[in-house]
């Protein structure tokens, strides 16, 4: 007696999870910057379909390594793939690899000096020297001469980065790499580099707690954390040589500016791009989707997808804390995804 | 020629029961046997894996992994020496520190207090034993790292600054906070097991030491002897802890691989190098070396774990023989 009922609720459980299993759900893995914003719009986009996504946030290698596997329908990526990666996906999977922008993100320059008062100024090559340990002293002349009317004092600059591997630390040093020839040359940049100076913190809210303790400490953090959680950050001079406060505005304003050189992968850097209002420290982020899928119904609804994200969606991302995307791109990104193909067919 | 008879008398007998026994001794039998065998195929199929693994890494880098200083994921250029350097310092001086004061709770828990006192206090240390190790880590950041910065370090540069080990910017992070914070996190586990161990010893070994006329301070040396082997188990497995610790140590020790002889400056582990960039190694050559550091870190904890047998063992045949 009691065994069968153990065994008809067995049944049952089996028979509903096959149930569910006959949805549409489409994999995907990768970064953990976009997971939020994604996330809802996963969400959203079920309550609006019913195709279900599944989006585990293992971080950018892990989203690169498993589209290159073949393991998942989509990845999730804060850096672009390399040229290399992209051949290796493409002798294992036997089609290309596209990259989609969907939102982006800033990092900002935060620190820890008493008494200094808003408005702190910071150019590339400065900001280079002093994560490079050539600049030591608040009160050094390269820092007065970008802050002459702020009380700079005679305190050492202790550095902090992030300790973990990061699509932040990433733009952070494409940032760095653009304006300084010895950060080129002695660091370069990745999702993690070997720092010249200073301490690692875990995640951005290891930074923000190492600069918050730390007085005299300069560190960075992404623009979505600063804002959250209220921490005071340093304009940046942009290419046009004007100091811009990263916002929203100023990030999107940065993809635009980058927009009119942009190649039509899209596989590019934002930092440091012209047009008076961009921030320089933008980037990125960018879902990584097969050019032609096998599985047709997976096919039409990640495209489907897409078009939503491009549209309806961006209007989640302030709300989010992340930058979304300005016309000329999403136009591009279009294009893009009108290329995907099911099994070489186009897909209406 | 007594004994061989003696031998073949057991072994008829043993072989009368095995030829009588049922079913379900049998299926047990062999059940429980390939669960033993299934976890010494774990150990060998997790070193074959990590082997296979880290196979790139370990062919352009060889030997020169160990020595090598500069961890730079950019150049590619993985050498891994400051960070074991930084897992192997910061658990042996926890050790050193914490074994005396583990000891002393142990001791104390066993020996010397009186039960309406040992009761709630080794409730206590075996609570400190569950706390989850971020909860640790960030205990680190925001009581035991400010205190380090504003009063250990500034009182022991002044004191002690001629020593190379007390120089340095009083950062509060660093290999420090990261020693004091394994000291409290294997206490309790070094405490607890060795408390354990003494409370096994024999009553009639300390009846018998007092009845010999010893002191409380002398019985209490001759269950320590007794205690030996199982004490030297539980620092053994204080020491695997601190090796293996990740979340608490990343968040307080600077994580910057650098082998310095201040305990002021930051450093860094091997564990939390791992959980730190494993899931941003977007390179395969970047993964392996990752895999490879695991492997280091699996052969110390296999070697240090055979070193602690060894020691046992061969204590154990001193203590029989004497």
């Amino acid at each position: 007696m009691k065994l069968r009922t153990i065994i008809s609720v067995i049944f049952l459980a089996l028979s509903i999870s096959s149930v569910t299993h006959a949805q549409l759900q489409l994999n995907g893995a990768g970064a953990t910057f976009p997971a939020v914003i994604y996330s809802k719009w996963f969400d959203e986009y079920k309550n609006l379909t019913g195709v279900q996504f599944n989006y585990q946030a293992i971080g950018s290698g892990g989203g690169i390594k498993q589209i290159t596997e073949g393991t998942v329908d989509f990845g999730a990526t804060d850096g672009p793939m390399s040229d290399q990666q992209l051949a290796e996906a493409k002798s294992k999977q036997g089609t290309d690899i596209l990259h989609i922008p969907t939102v982006m993100g800033a990092v900002v320059v935060c620190y820890n000096v008493p008494n200094l008062g808003k408005g702190f100024n910071l150019d590339g090559a400065t900001l280079a020297d002093i994560f490079l340990g050539k600049i030591t002293k608040w009160n050094d002349a390269a820092i007065v001469k970008l802050n002459p009317k702020l009380n700079l004092p005679n305190k050492s600059i202790v550095v902090a980065h992030r300790s973990d591997g990061s699509g932040t630390t990433f733009i952070f040093t494409d940032y760095l790499v653009k304006v300084s020839k010895e950060w080129e040359t002695k660091v370069g940049k990745g999702t993690s580099v070997n720092w010249p100076v200073g301490l690692g913190g875990k995640g951005n809210d290891g930074v923000a707690g190492l600069v918050k303790q730390t007085e005299g400490s300069i560190g960075y953090v992404e623009l979505a954390y600063a804002v959250k959680n209220n921490i005071a950050y340093a304009n940046m001079k942009n290419k046009a040589g004007k100091f811009v406060e990263a916002s929203f505005s100023s990030v999107s304003a940065a993809a635009e500016g980058a927009s009119k050189d942009m190649p039509a992968d899209l596989r590019v850097s934002i930092t440091d791009a012209a047009g008076k209002d961009s921030y320089p420290i933008s980037g990125f982020t960018w879902l990584l989707v097969y050019k032609n899928m096998k599985d047709e119904a997976k096919a039409n609804s990640l495209v489907k997808f897409l078009k939503w994200a491009m549209g309806k969606g961006q209007s989640f991302a302030t709300d989010l804390y992340y930058a979304p995307l300005p016309k000329p791109i999403i136009k591009i990104c279009e294009k893009n995804i009108a290329t995907i193909t099911a099994n070489g067919n186009k897909i209406k | 020629m007594k004994n061989d008879e003696i031998n073949s008398e057991k072994r008829n007998l043993l072989k009368k029961i095995l030829s009588s026994r049922n079913l379900g001794d049998l299926i047990f039998e062999r059940l429980t046997l390939l669960f033993a065998v299934s976890v010494f195929l774990l150990v060998v199929l997790m070193g074959y894996e990590m082997y296979q693994g880290s196979k790139i890494s370990i062919e352009k880098f060889g030997w020169s992994f160990l020595v090598n200083s500069t961890w730079d994921p950019v150049q590619e250029i993985y050498g891994a020496l400051p960070i074991i350097y930084g897992t192997v310092v910061s658990s042996l001086l926890a050790l050193i520190i914490s074994l005396p004061l583990s000891l002393g709770v142990a001791i104390f828990l066993a020996e010397v207090a009186p039960p309406w006192l040992e009761k709630p206090l080794s409730f206590l240390v075996e609570l400190l034993a569950g706390i989850p190790s971020v909860i640790y880590g960030l205990w680190g950041i925001f009581v035991l790292v400010p205190w380090i910065r504003n009063s250990v370090e500034p009182y022991l540069s002044e004191k002690l600054g001629f020593l190379p080990l007390f120089r340095g910017a009083p950062y509060g992070f660093g290999l420090l906070a990261a020693v004091l914070i394994l000291t409290v996190m294997i206490l309790p586990i070094i405490s607890s097991i060795s408390r354990d161990v003494l409370k096994s010893v024999p009553r009639s070994q300390r009846e018998a030491a007092l009845a010999l006329g010893a002191t409380k301070w002398q019985s209490t040396i001759i269950v320590l002897r007794d205690a030996r082997p199982g004490i030297l188990g539980a620092t053994m497995l204080g020491l695997g802890r601190a090796i293996g610790e990740t979340m608490a140590v990343t968040m307080v020790i600077g994580n910057r691989a650098l082998i310095s002889p201040s305990l002021f400056d930051p450093s860094y582990t091997m564990a939390s190098e791992i959980a730190n960039e494993f899931t941003e190694a977007t390179s395969s050559m970047y993964l392996s070396a990752l895999i490879q550091l695991a492997l280091v870190l699996f052969v110390i904890t296999i070697i240090i774990n055979a070193l602690a047998r060894l020691l046992v063992w061969s204590m154990d045949r001193k203590w029989k023989t004497a």
